[in-house]
């Protein structure tokens, strides 16, 4: 810049006539505001295409084009998409094939983990408070019966996209080798999202909460050799004081202490376990060659041999 | 008909989820075997003609010899995924909108809420408590089919299907899995949500949920049914529990043996069969004979009122 103005301001001076000094410095500033904001307009033009600035390229690193080496660059390079390869089965991208649940699953696992966040501010896990929070979220927080209405659904939803998955997983044989042991993760995850959703059954202390955990704890009770009603859980020494029920509940009946047994399961215990298991199982789809098909149909008659031990 | 009561049932809020599924699982059971018979027809054709085996691409797909076999992520998954994602979100929002979570009265130790009801999820183990104790209803069911769906990949023998829809190479696994699916798993959950009422008992679609309906069910254990209650001693412990121990040897029996019918019924089967190690047969066979115990127990109770079949000091089943 400061060689520019030298030049523009030291050009006028040579040819207006001396002793207009105003006028020639009047001129010179003119002429620089000119530069400046051609400069400017050129500046913005460029912004027209925001790839080829310093910040994109500094964020993205892959030029921005149609080239398969650019398109392959921007998935790998990229944190959140690496989990893909580059290029996959051009039927594989068809919705008939994976349904797309297992992806809603996931879809909705965020949605849950965002909406659950937010209504962690307002939510205490003691008796009383914890009733009254829920009743404060629907009737004076902005949004916050939708932000309820949200979590609890999305939750339901996923309980379903998640059980379809497994079903589309069955019918197009995707746990066989290679990826046998990604369904044991599947199995896992479809468990810990049901745990997910019954934890958080409790949270509002309501009747419903109450009985359905009730219920569900008291087949606790029932567990054999554990529990102090289940097969031989007497006989070993089991009471109500002692056996698994009560290490669920944190006592004997469902009070306080479950409440919080519950908060922390749901909201800390659990997630963090199952976006563990969620980590596994994607890296797990990739490790096993990606998705299993659509794969060309195989023949009776092609069968090889099994494999002796 | 109380129409009035049906409503009620279908649209509470917590049961949206119920008919949605009684929706969404038969129509991705159609969308599956629908694929799965299109494929089908597919293989007849190819293992009637080997020469055309040979060359054909082997899918249904659309096909022409000089496409790439894949495609970009980006754009072509990427976009997919972004679509489903707006679609979805915009499901959950109308869907927030305009039904609210259920929030009942705070939690009360002193009133029973009746019909007490576990969430929807569970209903399918609830409804198994009125055909077992709650130690196998609660507690060995459930870890049954979680180790049971992991058995899954290790007990399947069978090198076909992997990757495709298909029904003629899988028959029986795939009819296997639908039957625990969809008839022990989603329906039970349906008549959990839907037909049962206060009290635990079944009322019809369109039956009113009468509070002081009472039904004096005479239930009776197997060893007190005619031929068996003449058995010398029955009444009395060591050979009740023994008597039920037979019995239970029977079923395992019986079952098992069916089982195997099934399992090596066509030349196919059989093919399989002869794969398997005998630790797979012997693990397919538990959780089979186990997965049978529950409809058969269904059938003992609604059609001749037996409770257990084999009663003990220390559990009955
Ligand atoms: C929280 C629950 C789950 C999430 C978020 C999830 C997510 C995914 C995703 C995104 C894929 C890629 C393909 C697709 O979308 O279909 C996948 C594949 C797979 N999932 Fe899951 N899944 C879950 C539960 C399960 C369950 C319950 C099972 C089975 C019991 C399972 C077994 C598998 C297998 C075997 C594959 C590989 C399929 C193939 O290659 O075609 N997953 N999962």
């Amino acid at each position: 810049m400061a060689d520019t103005d030298g030049k523009n301001g030291g050009a006028p001076e040579s040819k207006t006539p001396a002793g207009n000094g105003r006028r020639s410095t009047l001129a010179a500033l003119l002429e620089d505001s000119k530069a400046i904001r051609q400069r400017a307009i050129e500046e913005i033009k460029a912004l027209k295409q925001p790839q080829k600035t310093v910040l994109w390229k500094s964020m993205f690193r892959v030029k921005h084009d149609e080239t398969a080496r650019s398109r392959a660059l921007g998935v790998l390079t990229n944190v959140f998409l690496h989990l893909h390869p580059a290029k996959i089965n051009r039927d594989a991208v068809r919705y008939s094939y994976t349904w797309g649940m297992g992806g809603i699953s996931f879809y909705l696992y965020i949605v849950l983990v965002f909406t659950g966040v937010l209504l962690m501010f307002y939510y205490h896990p003691t008796k009383v408070v914890a009733f009254r929070d829920i009743l404060y979220l629907e009737h004076d927080v902005p949004f916050g019966k939708l932000l309820r209405n949200m979590h609890r659904w999305a939750a339901h939803l996923m309980v379903i996209t998640v059980e379809l998955h497994m079903f589309r997983v069955f019918l197009t044989g995707s746990y066989k080798p290679p990826r046998q042991f990604n369904w044991v993760v599947g199995v896992i995850l479809l468990v810990l999202t049901l745990l997910l959703s019954f934890t958080g059954y409790l949270l509002p202390d309501d009747q419903l909460g109450f009985w359905a955990v009730t219920v569900g704890t008291n087949m606790a009770r029932a567990t054999p050799l554990l529990g102090h009603d289940g097969p031989f859980g007497p006989q070993l020494g089991m009471t109500p004081f002692n056996d698994v029920r009560f290490g669920l509940l944190g006592g004997s009946i469902v009070d306080a202490n479950a409440l919080l047994r519950a908060y922390i399961w749901h909201c800390v215990a659990l997630p963090i376990i199952a976006s563990t298991f969620m980590i596994v199982h994607f890296w797990r789809v990739r490790k096993d060659g990606g998705i299993s098909g659509p794969a060309p149909v195989m023949l009776e008659s092609e069968i090889k041999e099994p494999r002796k031990l | 008909m109380d129409w009035h009561q049906l409503w009620t049932i279908l649209t509470t809020p917590d049961n949206i989820p119920i008919t949605a599924l009684l929706f969404l699982v038969p129509f991705y059971t159609w969308y599956g075997l629908r694929q799965a018979l299109a494929n089908d027809r597919l293989i007849a054709q190819l293992e009637a003609n080997p020469e055309m085996a040979k060359t054909h691409h082997r899918k249904v797909y659309p096909y022409k010899p000089g496409w790439p076999r894949e495609v970009h992520v980006w754009p072509y998954l990427l976009r997919i995924e972004l679509l489903a994602a707006i679609v979805v979100t915009v499901i959950l929002m109308v869907w927030s909108i305009t039904l609210d979570a259920p929030l009942e009265e705070p939690a009360n130790p002193n009133l029973t809420m009746n019909p007490s009801k576990a969430p929807w999820y569970f209903l399918g183990l609830q409804e198994m408590l009125v055909y077992f104790d709650p130690w196998m209803a609660g507690v060995v069911m459930p870890t049954l089919i979680i180790l049971g769906l992991m058995a899954i990949p290790y007990i399947d023998e069978n090198p076909l299907g992997n990757g495709y829809y298909t029904f003629r190479q899988r028959k029986f696994a795939i009819l296997t899995f639908i039957f625990g699916f969809i008839v022990l798993w989603v329906s039970m959950i349906v008549i959990g949500t839907m037909i049962r009422g206060p009290g635990w008992m079944w009322f019809w679609p369109g039956q009113t949920w009468d509070h002081n309906k009472l039904i004096f069910e005479v239930n009776r254990d197997l060893p007190d049914i005619a031929p068996f209650s003449y058995i010398p001693g029955i009444k009395t412990q060591p050979v009740r529990g023994l008597f039920g121990a037979a019995v239970m040897g029977i079923y395992v029996v019986l079952a098992g043996w069916l089982i195997h019918k099934l399992i090596t019924l066509t030349p196919f089967n059989r093919k399989i069969y002869a794969r398997m190690s005998l630790l797979q047969y012997v693990v397919m066979q538990f959780f089979l004979i186990t997965m049978l115990l529950l409809p058969v127990k269904m059938l003992l109770r609604l059609l001749f009122r037996i409770k257990y079949i084999w009663v003990t000091p220390w559990f009955n089943i």
